[in-house]
């Protein structure tokens, strides 16, 4: 199997690249800003760069291969379309600080972009500067201190999150420069409303919510939570990681939501690109549409305008954010349309409830009802085997696996999210193979423990890694 | 059905018996009356030839300028295989390497990232990237206060207000004191921060070539700092580091920036990718991913997410940051470029466009309408002080096709020339300036 690192493919003199003439004369370097280093970077050629990036990638796990039923990520198909949509050298070649009258197009599908999303989510209007879920809500966050400094309330500190929460939460939380409040699940995995009612006070901020939340739940009370905060002076923020489930069917307005980030790279079908770019669309009703960072596309007089919000944040990105990563937003959004997008969240939901009536003889549910999007179990119910073992015994079979270990509300975690675009047929495979593993976990425990047996590197030392650290080609020499 | 979703009416009845319910909308009684009554008001679904006539249809009302206006969106070479490469669906289609057997490709790939980063800033350790370079030097500047444990920060007034305009919206909610160095003949004033030093200084943040274009002499600065434990962070244009003293040669303790020049399209502003490296006395403090290399249970190498402590699934509020999503496809994408390129091609193109540049300003100057402003040495930038109205200049030139420098104030003028601009390029444009 294929091994090396590109500089260790490096032969001197080779080259990857053909340049064009140039006729622009030399003109001489100032000496004494010139590096004293001799770059240890590859000479290797065009095919070089083929093979060893072509290698690569035949070692990863991506959607067009299987079902990737990671949760709290909503790895859904990503259209070919839109990849070609995104192409169009007529976009990509715009510098974002030509005029508006010179791109006049990228500002109308902007526009129309946030008038659909306004109409989704039942808001006022959104900003796409956050680059990915954790910097909408840093945004989103900022915003509503800036509301809460407008209004000269300036004893806020605190917002609320359960401790069901993403970590992004309580850690947008601190460099938001706001204190964190943990609040308390009930049993049953849902906002403990008694114990909400202990912490609200003056002091607070707001509160930051993901429902369904993260063990798969609607917040059933959700409309007497966002009630007692507004009551207390407080805004509520709406983690839409998670709103796949909900696609078509509801509004977080409606539910009582002041500000909310959408991760266009979950639920709205944009690829996640090995780890990004996403985009952390940030959407605000009344209150806070004023808030919002960066520039704003508006229409006036016929013509596509960006223009600063009068209470703006200030920006959160250099120009105007992962641009290009919103026309495919925009381009799946068109290809569902009225007709089916209430079916997106209407499957996900079915896919989980599913997965979940098909397992639940074998891995334990740690919650009571009906699920949302996803399903988390607390591990095999025979705990003859860790998640952990589950997870690679899956990659046998050829499976990406869930999500593991989190939420942090149960030991054994393992978040099941099989998205929309899953057949039933990729499910029930899905499915037989969890059971297989759970069968294997009383008879041959080890076959678990030593999994994965057929991917390109086995377990890997991950203390080793943390200890001897090596981050970069020179460490190994 | 749509072409996405593939459940047939069977499918639907044979989950629903095995769930036990009658109807998909018994699923969502929790929602009460929340639940939607009626569909979203949004438009019918489009075909793929729909899809196309309608994205045709608003890239027609762009226009693509010849450009000769940078400030932190750059011109490159478009190289085939960059594009097959990064469109596979191995890289594309994954995410976030959690599990290492299966995500070898894209753990390697940063890797191999951070090698770079680190070979071109001289830096011992970098992360797996950031949103952009801006948003980078905030994050350089919370390690820098949570080092220090001070919270005051310098920044030279020579930062491309771009970058400052997002530094300024962290440090504010974070409610750390801002202080500008001033800028004394288009670079950075020593005097002025020595003047504005203090025990309360976590670091002095300062760019190279700066938002003129010019290289920043630095040689003095880390000796200036010692004495108050203030940390040097420089922010730096990545494609300026093959040619030119690194972070590591004036002894920055931070090093942060954007790649976007490194074989990424301007699309509009984004997606780019922001880098930030340290010495290996922070590594602690670096937020985002890392990558390590080990051996896997045969003994063979492979690659892992490393020092996860520092992180906020871990630590959450503790964590040094909140980033979790970064801009991965972007630093596989500056990866493919800087192999492809290598090191002879780095040189050279940073050896022309740094000869574009001069060989700009030189016609410029000819034409007489500008006036040269300093003698500083700079990159593929640079500032002239337009002698007539910049306004007036930008317009007409706009009319013919051309998106002119950055007028950052007053009558100057910030000029690009990257290293694709042909000689003849240069010489119609000049053209057009002095018929102006
Ligand atoms: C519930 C939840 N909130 C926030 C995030 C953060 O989003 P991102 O990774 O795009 O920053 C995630 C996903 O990673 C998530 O699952």
């Amino acid at each position: 199997m294929y091994d090396k690192l590109i500089f260790e493919r490096s032969k001197e003199g080779r080259v990857g690249i053909t340049l064009p003439k140039t006729e622009v004369k030399d003109y001489p370097l100032p000496k004494e800003h010139l590096t004293k280093r001799d770059l240890l970077l590859p000479e290797v050629s065009e095919v070089d760069v083929i093979r060893h990036y072509t290698n690569l990638s035949l070692k990863n796990y991506g959607v067009d291969r299987g079902i990737y039923p990671l949760g709290s990520c909503t790895m859904k198909y990503n259209p070919k379309i839109n990849e070609e949509l995104s192409k169009n050298p007529k976009f990509n070649n715009l510098h974002p600080l030509q005029p508006d009258v010179t791109s006049q197009g990228a500002l109308e599908l902007e526009y129309n972009l946030e008038k659909l999303l306004n109409e989704i989510l039942g808001l006022k209007a959104f900003s796409f500067a956050p680059c990915a879920g954790a910097h909408g809500e840093l945004t989103g966050l900022m915003m509503i201190k800036a509301y809460h400094e407008k209004n000269k309330d300036y004893k806020r500190k605190k917002i609320l999150i359960p401790d069901s929460a993403h970590g992004t939460n309580p850690a947008s939380v601190a460099i938001a420069g706001f204190e964190v409040v943990n609040l308390r699940s009930t049993e049953e995995g849902t906002v403990d409303v008694e114990h909400l009612k202990e912490v609200l006070d003056d002091e607070v901020a707001g509160m930051m919510l993901t429902n369904p939340n993260t063990a798969g739940l609607y917040e059933k009370d959700i409309c007497i939570i966002t009630k007692l905060v507004h009551d207390a002076g407080g805004l509520m923020y709406y983690d839409g990681a998670n709103f796949n489930a909900l696609l078509g069917l509801a509004k977080p307005s409606a539910m009582g939501f002041d500000v909310i980030h959408l991760n266009l790279h979950k639920t709205f079908s944009t690829p996640h690109g090995g780890g990004g770019p996403g985009v952390g669309a940030v959407g605000a009703g009344e209150k806070l549409k004023t808030f919002l960072p960066n520039k704003h596309v508006r229409l006036e007089n016929g013509l596509y305008v960006r223009r600063k919000e009068k209470d703006s944040i200030g920006n959160v990105s250099y120009f105007q954010g992962n641009y290009n990563v919103i026309l495919k937003a925009y381009a799946y959004i068109l290809s569902m349309g009225k007709e089916n997008i209430r079916n997106v969240g209407e499957f996900a939901v079915l896919n989980a409830n599913y997965v979940k009536a098909a397992l639940e003889e074998y891995y334990e549910v740690p919650v009571k009802g009906a699920i949302m999007h996803e399903v988390v179990f607390n591990g095999l119910k025979s705990k003859k085997a860790s998640t952990l073992d589950v997870a690679k015994r899956l990659l046998d079979y050829g499976f990406h696996p869930s999500t593991i270990y989190f939420p942090l509300l149960f030991s054994q975690s393992m978040m099941v999210e099989p998205v929309e675009t899953e057949s039933k047929e990729t499910i029930d495979e899905f499915i037989d193979a969890l059971i297989k593993i759970a069968h294997e976990a009383e008879k041959t425990p080890e076959l678990l423990h030593d999994a994965p047996h057929t991917t390109p590197v086995r377990r890997l030392d991950e203390v080793l890694a943390a200890r001897e650290l090596k981050v970069k080609y020179r460490d190994l020499l | 059905m749509h072409k996405y979703l593939p459940h047939t009416a069977s499918d639907i009845k044979a989950m629903l018996d095995k769930i036990g319910i009658k109807t998909i909308d018994e699923l969502f009684v929790a929602l009460g009356d929340i639940k939607l009554t009626k569909p979203l008001d949004i438009p019918s679904q489009m075909s793929e030839n729909e899809l196309r006539d309608h994205f045709e249809m608003l890239a027609s009302k762009n226009k693509n300028l010849l450009s000769f206006c940078g400030l932190g969106s750059y011109e490159s070479y478009d190289f085939s295989i960059i594009d097959a490469l990064t469109s596979r669906q191995e890289f594309l289609t994954s995410y976030t390497p959690y599990q290492p057997e299966v995500s070898q490709g894209t753990l390697q790939y940063i890797f191999e990232f951070q090698s770079y980063v680190c070979e071109l800033t001289g830096m011992d350790i970098a992360n797996a990237s950031m949103y952009d370079g801006a948003s980078s030097t905030a994050e350089a500047i919370f390690m820098a206060v949570a080092a220090t444990r001070k919270n005051k920060v310098l920044l030279s007034k020579t930062i491309n207000p771009y970058v400052l305009e997002v530094v300024e919206t962290y440090c504010k909610y974070r409610d750390l004191d801002i202080e500008y160095v001033l800028e004394k003949d288009f670079s950075f004033d020593l005097e002025d921060l020595k003047k504005k030093l203090n025990n309360d200084v976590a670091c002095f943040v300062a760019q190279t070539p700066n938002v003129y274009g010019i290289l920043e002499d630095y040689s003095k600065v880390k000796e200036t700092l010692e004495e108050t434990g203030t940390l040097f962070i420089i922010n730096q244009e990545p494609s300026s580091l093959a040619l030119f003293k690194a972070p590591s040669e004036y002894n920055a303790d931070i090093a942060c920036g954007d790649m976007q020049s490194l074989g990424l399209k301007r699309n509009f502003g984004g997606p780019s990718v922001g880098y930030l490296a340290t010495i290996s006395k922070y590594q602690r403090r670096l937020p985002g991913r890392i990558v390590g290399k080990t051996v896997d249970v045969e003994g063979k190498r492979g690659y892992v997410l490393t020092l996860q402590a520092r992180e906020q699934h871990i630590r959450r509020e503790k964590a040094t940051s909140n980033i979790c999503s970064n801009q991965s496809l972007m630093a596989l994408t500056v990866s493919i470029y800087l192999s492809l390129v290598g090191k002879q091609g780095l040189i050279e193109l940073s050896k022309r466009a740094y000869n574009n540049a001069h060989y700009l300003e030189e016609e410029l100057l000819k034409t007489k309408k500008f006036k040269k402003t300093t003698d500083k040495p700079f990159y593929q930038e640079f500032v002239l002080e337009y002698l007539g109205d910049p306004k007036v200049l930008e317009t007409k030139l706009l009319a013919l096709g051309y998106l002119s420098g950055y007028n950052i104030k007053d009558n100057l003028i910030i000029f690009y020339a990257s290293e694709v601009r042909t000689k003849a390029e240069i010489d119609e444009f000049v053209k057009k300036v002095g018929e102006v």
